[in-house]
């Protein structure tokens, strides 16, 4: 028995699905702990900007305030009005749940620990999974919509989904010419092309790129600027107001995984992954120490960008439909194409 | 291991490809269309099992992530209620059983000339740069008249939906 187990374990299929399965069980641990202080961070940050003192009552500064929200989601009743297509309106939370939790899978978020890579899976179309992935999301939205089987929900679904739809083309194309001076669609091919100094970082070689996508990036996860799906001052809430209790939650809680997922994204495309342009921090590691510490370098920048988003969130006013729209189609997407015919002009003529 | 997987995708795509058209549950447009994304998720699993992974990802992203929500939109903005059992006309039903004998006799004339033994798997490691050189050299033509055809479709959009000249 234990001979046959030790054999199992040597074997290379074997290694490779017992490492992939500890590093997805890390990962999504990870991600849910940031999910979870998310929103705590959310609380405090708009309470100090508000001149308020935010969660302060459950544990220290408030710490275990999460908890106590989950406890509420879980305990409120579960309330499932009559008129709703109760499939439909059952799928639709988790639906909103798995694209970022798929997408989560190719993003290189360390170098390695010994010899395992640190990354879940290394595709060489890399980039299209995501995309593909994300045009999955619009589903989640347009089917909560729809189960509602109500006017406000209903209208609030389409403008979501038409939302998200146009600003995934103009956030597709903002990539391109990352992928052109790279050579390659996998992203760890994308972060050794950055590599080498600041200078190397796609924010300063292209920064054009990186603002189409930071803002496209915004719209895809509804954050502020652009958080039409929950607007409820002026539009009556979005797709998610006949949901209430967990199901409620788990739009939120797919809200903020999203958040995390692309801020890992952005900082992987444009801010050199878990690199940093001294000490030969940019090179894969050698040591379990080194290893650690590039991941440890990941989070610290994704952590920074996510801190980013929700400082935006309390301190920008939000866009009209009409606008958010002309923003997308009509600057982001002709910026982005001459973007791309520019890179591909500089490359052609460098060759 | 491959092979269950091959199993296991290719009768989710059969199950839910008989779903999309006759859906013994429901006659909802909404959930027709929802089966239509499954099956394409279980065809591109199975495009992954022949290693072509771009493929597999464009199929995904072009049709279950863009197509298939035009598809949801317009059933929900027409209001398409439950399909009643329609009656059956002579024409349609004609058109019907000629096109699927012509399909299924291409298939069955394809099955009949391939051997029935396993050949050595065909990896077709679907990069894209050999993809696009493909795309732009042997098969520039056909790319081009797909090309023109889609900008044929967005000036007919254009025409449509622009404000009537005074």
């Amino acid at each position: 028995m234990a001979q046959a187990l030790t054999n199992w374990f040597q074997a290379p299929g074997a290694q490779f699905a017992l490492f992939s399965a500890l590093k997805i069980l890390c990962v999504f641990s990870v991600l849910m702990f940031i999910v979870a202080y998310a929103v705590w961070v959310e609380r405090k940050v708009s309470a100090a900007i508000q001149d308020r003192r935010g969660p302060n009552r459950v544990g220290i500064f408030g710490f275990l305030q999460p908890a106590a929200d989950a406890v509420k989601a879980f305990l409120k009743e579960d309330f499932t009005p009559a008129h709703v297509r109760k499939a439909y309106y059952w799928l639709a939370p988790a639906i909103v749940m798995i694209p970022s939790l798929l997408t989560v899978a190719i993003i290189p978020f360390g170098s390695q620990l010994g010899h395992q890579k640190m990354v879940i899976a290394d595709l060489n179309v890399g980039i299209l999974y995501t995309f593909g992935i994300v045009s999955l999301g619009v589903y989640g939205i347009v089917l909560a919509g729809y189960a509602s089987n109500s006017k406000y929900p209903f209208l609030g679904g389409i403008r979501s989904s038409a939302q998200m739809i146009s600003y995934e083309i103009a956030m597709g194309m903002s990539v391109v010419p990352l992928f052109l001076l790279a050579g390659r669609l996998n992203l760890g091919a994308v972060i050794a092309y950055q590599a080498g100094g600041w200078l190397d970082w796609f924010i300063f070689k292209q920064p054009l790129a990186f603002v189409i996508f930071l803002a496209a990036m915004f719209a895809e996860t509804n954050r502020l600027p652009f958080d039409l799906p929950e607007a409820e001052q002026e539009l009556a809430g979005g797709y998610n107001v006949e949901y209430s209790s967990m199901k409620f939650a788990l739009f939120f809680m797919g809200e903020y995984a999203s958040m995390a997922v692309s801020a890992g994204m952005l900082v992987t495309l444009f801010l050199g992954g878990w690199t940093l342009p001294f000490a030969g921090l940019d090179q894969p590691a050698q040591t379990i120490a080194a290893g650690l510490l590039h991941i440890a370098i990941f989070l610290g920048k994704m952590l920074f960008v996510v801190f980013m988003v929700i400082w935006v969130r309390w301190m920008w006013p939000r866009f009209r439909y009409d606008q958010l729209m002309d923003l997308g189609w009509r600057r982001f997407i002709p910026l982005a194409l001459a973007n791309i015919v520019i890179t591909a002009v500089f490359l052609w003529w460098k060759a | 291991m491959q092979d269950i997987l091959f199993y296991i995708f290719a009768s989710l795509t059969l199950v839910f490809g008989f779903f999309v058209i006759a859906n013994p549950f429901s006659r909802n447009p909404v959930t027709s269309a929802m089966f239509l994304v499954l099956t394409i998720i279980s065809l591109a699993g199975l495009f992954v099992l022949l290693h072509a992974f771009f493929l597999a990802v464009v199929q995904v992203l072009v049709y279950a992530g863009a197509v298939i929500v035009l598809f949801l939109f317009v059933i929900m903005l027409l209001d398409l209620k439950a399909e009643e059992q329609r009656k059956l006309r002579t024409f349609a039903v004609i058109g019907g059983v000629i096109s699927v004998g012509a399909i299924l006799a291409i298939f069955l004339q394809s099955l009949a000339s391939s051997p029935l033994h396993a050949d050595e798997l065909p990896l077709l490691e679907g990069g894209t740069a050999q993809l696009g050189k493909l795309l732009f050299t042997q098969y520039l033509l056909p790319f081009e008249i797909v090309s023109v055809l889609l900008l044929v479709a967005m000036v007919g959009v254009v025409l449509l939906s622009g404000k009537e000249a005074k």
